[in-house]
């Protein structure tokens, strides 16, 4: 029993990422969607918290989202994983819910 | 439909600012119709929703918090309140309204629909649920 | 795999509706079926049949109504929700004493019970919003 989290804000801006890393249990997943995506990035102020908790919780980011946005992907936080569209709908499938942070 | 799921609604917005308190909330309404495993949970501003006092009047808008405490009747009984986020807003579960429903397995007695839960609990709660909805 | 899909915004202002439609493309090219889309909030915007975007960009009401017909998939709008903001069918219109309707083709407008049911009936809900 695994859920996929997806979170859509940047940490920069809004505590999103936050609320969803202190209720995702070790196992789950967590896609960084639209400006969710600025969460992943290595080096700023809220990449700890993702290091953090890249323990038990795997880490993905949709490439779409990177891209427009002008992110590389070597500016990632080591081990969080670039997927496509059909990337997130597998890891719909793969998990037993989908909680979307909004 | 003969399929019982468990089915949260999760509440992260605080009321008025936004309408998604409001419209999540006709949603918990209807949903009640369902007769699924229901529960709400209120976690960062969502608390804000359940404050006690709320008076609408000088910004034209409905209150619509004396919903909240007719939950009960739609047997909405299931409300979880995630501590940490009331600390972190400095309050206590006095500050929110008190609501309560009537538990037919127990001679219709009065219980407290609230539950402060910690983080951990309620992670655990969201792991057993089948849909977790989001406004 | 069956999916619900809830979406919350409207269109152009936020992401939101654009994340759902690569989703549900990308869902429905891999054999998953789309149990529902259901349209909340400001999403009911996105089932105005009067948006006129510039060329150079994507038409998203256009975009929803040619999917759905590909794909025979039902694009709901919350009846309550679409009163509030101006999104009627015929019989919306007709009803609230309006002298048009704007509904999109392939959407349709029904009540929230549409919501919860795309809950129950799907294996997976995403809610694509702000």
């Amino acid at each position: 029993m695994a859920t996929l989290h997806t979170v859509n804000k940047s940490p920069t801006d809004r505590n999103t990422l936050e609320a969803c890393l202190r209720l995702a249990k070790g196992g789950s997943s967590v896609l960084m969607i639209e400006d969710g995506v600025y969460g992943a990035l290595k080096g700023t102020q809220k990449s700890g918290i993702v290091e953090d908790a890249m323990k038990d919780i795997k880490f993905y980011v949709l490439g779409g989202d990177l891209k427009a946005r002008g992110i590389e992907e070597n500016k990632l936080i080591d081990g969080v994983n670039v997927v496509d569209y059909a990337g997130f709908v597998n890891l719909a499938t793969e998990n037993d819910r989908v909680q979307s942070w909004l | 439909m003969s399929v019982t799921k468990k089915l949260m609604y999760i509440n992260r917005r605080a009321p008025y600012g936004t309408i998604y308190a409001w419209e999540s909330l006709e949603v918990v309404l209807i949903g009640a119709a369902f007769e699924q495993d229901v529960s709400m949970a209120f976690i960062d501003d969502g608390i804000y929703q359940l404050l006690k006092g709320q008076d609408t009047n000088d910004i034209g808008m409905k209150n619509f918090s004396p919903t909240y405490s007719a939950l009960g009747d739609f047997e909405v009984t299931q409300i979880f309140v995630e501590k940490e986020s009331l600390e972190a807003r400095g309050l206590a579960l006095d500050d929110l309204m008190h609501l309560t429903y009537e538990d037919e397995d127990e001679d219709y007695a009065e219980k407290d629909s609230i539950k402060v839960v910690s983080s951990s609990e309620l992670a655990d709660i969201m792991e057993q649920q089948d849909v977790l909805y989001n406004f | 795999m069956k999916f619900g899909i809830q979406i919350n915004e409207g269109p152009y202002t936020h992401e939101a509706s654009d994340t759902a439609y690569h989703f549900i493309k990308a869902a429905l090219d891999n054999g998953h079926e789309i149990f529902r889309i259901f349209f909340y909030h400001d999403g009911v915007h996105n089932g105005t049949r009067l948006t006129a975007p510039p060329q150079d960009d994507r038409n998203i009401v256009n975009r929803w109504t040619e999917l759905a017909e590909k794909h025979d998939l039902d694009l709901v709008v919350c009846v309550a929700a679409a009163q509030r903001r101006g999104i009627a069918d015929a019989d919306e219109a007709k009803r609230n004493g309006k002298d048009t309707d704007n509904i999109a083709p392939g959407f349709r407008i029904s009540g929230l019970g549409q919501l919860i049911e795309a809950g129950i009936q799907s294996d997976r809900l995403l809610v694509f919003g702000d």
